[in-house]
C-alpha cells in the first residue's frame, strides 16, 4: 500500500516537473551544448541559412498569337556555397493547357508539370522556358497563371549537422583579437561595477536604516534605475554625456568648471595629473562602469538593508553603553555582520556583470576601449558574422566563470572553516 | 575641544549647505537661469556665520523666528544683492535656509562638549546629505528623459540648458513628441506586441512553474535535490552565451521575427526563478490541508487548483509582476531575434530608432518615458510585494 502511494507520488511528480524541465533544458542547456558544437566549425552568419531551390516565374504572352504562352522559370540555388541535391519540381496548370516543347528531364501529365532537375552546385542558375498552347482556342488570363506557384523540393546538407571540425576558431580568440587587452577591460568592468555597486549599496542602506520622514519613498527610489528598462535609462544617459548637446556638458561650460566638452563616452583615455603624477585613465571604460554601479548598487542596497533590519538592536545598545562612537559601531558592529551577504552579492553581481551585454552596447557599442567578452561574442558573431568565431568566446566565458566560481567557493570555503 | 567642535560642526554644516544650494542652482539653471558661478566662496562664509550665529544666539530667541531671520538675511544677499533673479527661486532658497536651520537647531554648545559629538554629527550630516545625493543622482536622468520630451528640437538648440515647460501652450504642441512617436513611428503597434510578450510570458510561465515548483515543494521523488540545485545554477547562467546557438536554431526553424520564438524564451529563462520564488512559498503552507484533501480523494490537479492557488495568490501575484517586468525589460534576445520592424518590442524599437543618428532626442526620450512608465508604475504601486521578492533574488540583471 505505501509502496504504490510513493509510486504514484513519484508519477505525479515526473508528469508535474516534465513540461518546465524540458522546456528549460531545450531553451538553455541545449544551446551550451550546442554551443561547444559550433565553436568548433568554420561556420557564418550565411551559412545558417539552409540553402533551398528557388523559382521565379514569369508569364510572357506571344504577339499576335493569343492562345499561347511562354512561361520563364528563373531556377536558382539560394546557397552561395552550398549543393542541392535531386531537386524536384512541380507545377499546375488550368485544364485546357497543352505543352509544345517537354524538356527531356520534364513530364507533363494531367495539367502538371514534373521535373527532375538533379543537383544543383551553389549558386547555380538557369532560366527554364515552357512553351503553351490552349487546346480549345481561347484566351490566356496571365494573371491566374501567375498566382500557380510552382513547389521545389531538394535534399541539402546542414552545414551544422556534418562532422567537420577545427580548432580555428579557439586559436583565433586566444592568440589574434588583443585578448589580453580584451580580458583586461572585462575585468576591470566586472571587478570595479562589482566593488563600486557594492560599496555604494553599503552606504545607502545604512543610511536608509536610520529613521528619517520619508523613508519608504527612499526605498522605492533607490530602486527605480535598477527597475527601468535598460534601453530608456542607456539612452538617457547617452543624451546627459553627449559633447555636443548634452546636458552635463553644457552644464560644466555654463559654470566655467572646464573650457571644451569631455566625450564621457567617445574617448578611450584621459590624461588625469594627481601631484605631478601623470596618470591615463580610460574615460570610456569608466564612464560605463559608472553607469553599471549606478544601475546595480539597488540590488546591493536591498540585500544589505534586509541584513541590517535583521542586526539585533541590543548590540547596538550594548556599544553605546560602552560609549563607542558612530564610526566604531559600524565597523566593529555592522561591518562583520553584513559580511555573509557582501560575499554572496560579490559572487552574484560578479557573474552577471561579467556577462553583462546591454549596458555597453547601448551606451558605446564597445568603441573606445569598452570591448568586453560579452560585446565581443556579439561583434564576432553578428557584426563580423562569424558564428563559429562568437561560439568560441561564449566558450571562453563560461570556462572564465567556471574557474572563477570554483575558485571563490574554495576561498570562501577556507575562511569558513577558518571562523 | 569646544572651540575645536565649535569649528567642526560649522564647517560640516556648511559643506551641507553648499551641497543644497548648488543642487537647487543646478535644478534653476537647467530652468533657464542664467546663473554662471556657484559662488562657493560666499555661500561657505554665510554659512558658517550661520552656524555660529546659531550655535552663539542658543535659545535666546525662538528657533522658528532665528531660522526665519537668517534665511531672509541670506536670501536678501544672495537672491538680490549679489544677482537679481526671479521670485521663485528665491523662494527657494528661502525654503532651503530654512530647512538647513531647522536641521541645525538641534546642536548646541552643551551637546558640542559631549563624547564622539562631532562623530556624531558627522554621521547625521552624511546621512541627509546621503539622502539628497542619492535622489538627486537617481531622480535626474528620469526628470531629464521627461522634460526633454516636452521639448523641440529648436528650443534645445537655442539654449540646451532650458528645460522649462512652457504648460501655456497648446495640448497638440506640448505633446507633440508622443503624437509623433504614435502617428509617424507606429509605437502603438509595439506597446501592443510587447504587452502580449510580456503578459504571454505570464501565463506560460506560471503554467508551467505552479506544478513544477509544488513538485519541488511537496513532493518525493529521485532527482529532486538535482533539480533544485539547477534551478539556482541556471539562474546565474549568462544570457548572452545562449544566444549564438538559439540564433542559428531559431533562423532554421523559422522563429525569429516571431512572437512564439521571443514567448519561448522569455519563458524558459524565467521559469526557474519563478519556481524558485513559488517553491520557497508552498512549503510555508501548512501540510494538513494537502492530506485532508488526500483523504477527500482530490486529485493533484484539484489540489494545486483548489488548495495551493488560492493559499498563494500573493506570491503568485508577485511572481507574475517580476517576470511582466524582466519580460517587458529583455532587451538582448528581442535585439537578437527581431530584425523586422512589424515584429518589434518596446525596447527594440526604440533602439531602432536610436540608430538613425536623424531621429530628434525628444522622441527617442519620448519613447524612453513610454517604455519606463508602466514598469515605474507597477512598480510603485506593488512595491510592498515586490521587494520581498527582490530580496530574493528574483530580477536578473
Amino acid at each position: 500500500m505505501n509502496d504504490t502511494l510513493a509510486n504514484t507520488e513519484k508519477k505525479t511528480a515526473y508528469i508535474l516537473t516534465l513540461p518546465a524541465v524540458l522546456l528549460v533544458f531545450s531553451i538553455i542547456l541545449f544551446p551550451i551544448f550546442a554551443n561547444i558544437w559550433i565553436s568548433f566549425k568554420e561556420v557564418e552568419l550565411k551559412d545558417i541559412r539552409i540553402p533551398e531551390p528557388r523559382a521565379k516565374k514569369i508569364v510572357k504572352s506571344i504577339s499576335d498569337e493569343p492562345t499561347k504562352i511562354k512561361i520563364l522559370y528563373k531556377l536558382r540555388n539560394s546557397s552561395l556555397i552550398q549543393e542541392i541535391r535531386d531537386v524536384s519540381f512541380e507545377d499546375n496548370f488550368p485544364k485546357n493547357f497543352e505543352i509544345e516543347n517537354l524538356d527531356s528531364r520534364c513530364s507533363y501529365k494531367k495539367y502538371n508539370l514534373k521535373c527532375e532537375f538533379g543537383n544543383w552546385p551553389a549558386k547555380y542558375r538557369e532560366n527554364f522556358q515552357v512553351l503553351f498552347k490552349t487546346n480549345d482556342g481561347s484566351k490566356i488570363d496571365k494573371k491566374n497563371l501567375k498566382s500557380i506557384k510552382p513547389k521545389l523540393e531538394g535534399k541539402s546538407d546542414n552545414i551544422l549537422l556534418n562532422t567537420n571540425f577545427t580548432l580555428k576558431n579557439f586559436k583565433k580568440v586566444l592568440f589574434e583579437n588583443e585578448f589580453v587587452d580584451l580580458l583586461l577591460t572585462t575585468f576591470y568592468y566586472t571587478f570595479f561595477g562589482t566593488v563600486g555597486s557594492i560599496i555604494f549599496g553599503i552606504l545607502t542602506a545604512q543610511m536608509v536604516n536610520q529613521k528619517f520622514y520619508g523613508r519608504t519613498f527612499m526605498r522605492s527610489v533607490l530602486l527605480f534605475p535598477y527597475v527601468a528598462p535598460v534601453v530608456a535609462l542607456a539612452y538617457t544617459w547617452e543624451l546627459l554625456l553627449d559633447p555636443n548637446s548634452g546636458t552635463l556638458n553644457s552644464l560644466l561650460l555654463n559654470y566655467q568648471i572646464i573650457e571644451t566638452p569631455i566625450n564621457l563616452l567617445g574617448q578611450k583615455y584621459i590624461e588625469i595629473s594627481i601631484l605631478g603624477f601623470d596618470f591615463k585613465l580610460r574615460l570610456a571604460l569608466t564612464t560605463v562602469i559608472m553607469f553599471e554601479i549606478w544601475r546595480y548598487f539597488p540590488l546591493a542596497f536591498l540585500f544589505i538593508l534586509a541584513r541590517l533590519q535583521a542586526i539585533p538592536k541590543e548590540l547596538y545598545e550594548a556599544a553605546d553603553v560602552d560609549g563607542a562612537s558612530p564610526f566604531q559601531k559600524f565597523f566593529n558592529i555592522t561591518l562583520p555582520q553584513i559580511t555573509a551577504v557582501i560575499s554572496i552579492l560579490f559572487m552574484i553581481r560578479f557573474i552577471w556583470n561579467f556577462n553583462k551585454f546591454e549596458d555597453v552596447f547601448l551606451l558605446t557599442g564597445g568603441a573606445s576601449g569598452t570591448r568586453t567578452l560579452p560585446i565581443n561574442v556579439y561583434q564576432q558573431g553578428f557584426a563580423i558574422s562569424d558564428i563559429g568565431m562568437g561560439s568560441a568566446v561564449s566558450i571562453v566565458i563560461v570556462v572564465l566563470l567556471l574557474m572563477f566560481m570554483f575558485f571563490y567557493f574554495k576561498l570562501l570555503g577556507k575562511k569558513v572553516d577558518e571562523n | 575641544m569646544r572651540t575645536k567642535n565649535t569649528i567642526l560642526f560649522s564647517l560640516i554644516s556648511t559643506f551641507f549647505l553648499i551641497f543644497l544650494i548648488s543642487i537647487w542652482k543646478i535644478l534653476a539653471t537647467l530652468q533657464g537661469l542664467s546663473i554662471n558661478s556657484f559662488n562657493i566662496e560666499i555661500i561657505f562664509i554665510f554659512g558658517f556665520l550661520i552656524s555660529l550665529a546659531h550655535l552663539g544666539i542658543g535659545d535666546r530667541i525662538k528657533s522658528i523666528y532665528k531660522a526665519i531671520i537668517f534665511s531672509s538675511i541670506f536670501v536678501f544677499c544672495d537672491g538680490y544683492l549679489i544677482q537679481k533673479l526671479p521670485i521663485w527661486y528665491n523662494v527657494g532658497v528661502f525654503l532651503i535656509l530654512y530647512f538647513f536651520t531647522n536641521k541645525i537647531s538641534k546642536y548646541t554648545f552643551i551637546g558640542l562638549k559631549e563624547e564622539h559629538s562631532t562623530q556624531v554629527i558627522l554621521f547625521d550630516f552624511l546621512t541627509l546629505f546621503g539622502i539628497l545625493f542619492f535622489s538627486f543622482v537617481i531622480l535626474f536622468p528620469f526628470y531629464m528623459m521627461l522634460v526633454t520630451s516636452f521639448k523641440t528640437q529648436i528650443a534645445l538648440l537655442v539654449n540646451p540648458l532650458d528645460f522649462s515647460i512652457n504648460f501655456g501652450q497648446d495640448i497638440k504642441d506640448l505633446f507633440k513628441s508622443y503624437f509623433v512617436i504614435f502617428k509617424s513611428y507606429k509605437f502603438g503597434k509595439y506597446i501592443v506586441t510587447s504587452t502580449i510578450v510580456s503578459v504571454g510570458t505570464v501565463i506560460i510561465t506560471l503554467l508551467f512553474a505552479i506544478p513544477a515548483a509544488y513538485a519541488v515543494a511537496r513532493l518525493n521523488f529521485f532527482g529532486k535535490t538535482f533539480l533544485s540545485t539547477s534551478i539556482l545554477i541556471i539562474y546565474m547562467f549568462p544570457a548572452i552565451v545562449l544566444v549564438i546557438p538559439l540564433y542559428t536554431i531559431f533562423s532554421q526553424l523559422g522563429l525569429r521575427n516571431s512572437i512564439e520564438g521571443l514567448l519561448i524564451v522569455y519563458t524558459a529563462t524565467t521559469l526557474p526563478v519563478a519556481i524558485y520564488m513559488l517553491q520557497g512559498y508552498f512549503k510555508s503552507i501548512p501540510k494538513e490541508l494537502e492530506e485532508a484533501a488526500i483523504l477527500d480523494k482530490l486529485s493533484w490537479f484539484g489540489i494545486i487548483t483548489k488548495i495551493i492557488i488560492p493559499l498563494s495568490i500573493p506570491a503568485i501575484s508577485s511572481v507574475a509582476l517580476y517576470v511582466f517586468m524582466i519580460a517587458w525589460n529583455e532587451f538582448l534576445f528581442s535585439l537578437m531575434f527581431l530584425d523586422n520592424p512589424n515584429s518589434f518590442t518596446l525596447s527594440r524599437a526604440i533602439q531602432y530608432l536610436s540608430g538613425d543618428a536623424e531621429t530628434p532626442r525628444q522622441y527617442l526620450m519620448a519613447g524612453s518615458v513610454v517604455v519606463t512608465l508602466p514598469v515605474l508604475f507597477i512598480f510603485v504601486y506593488f512595491e510592498k510585494y515586490l521587494v520581498s521578492g527582490l530580496t530574493a533574488g528574483s530580477v536578473k540583471g
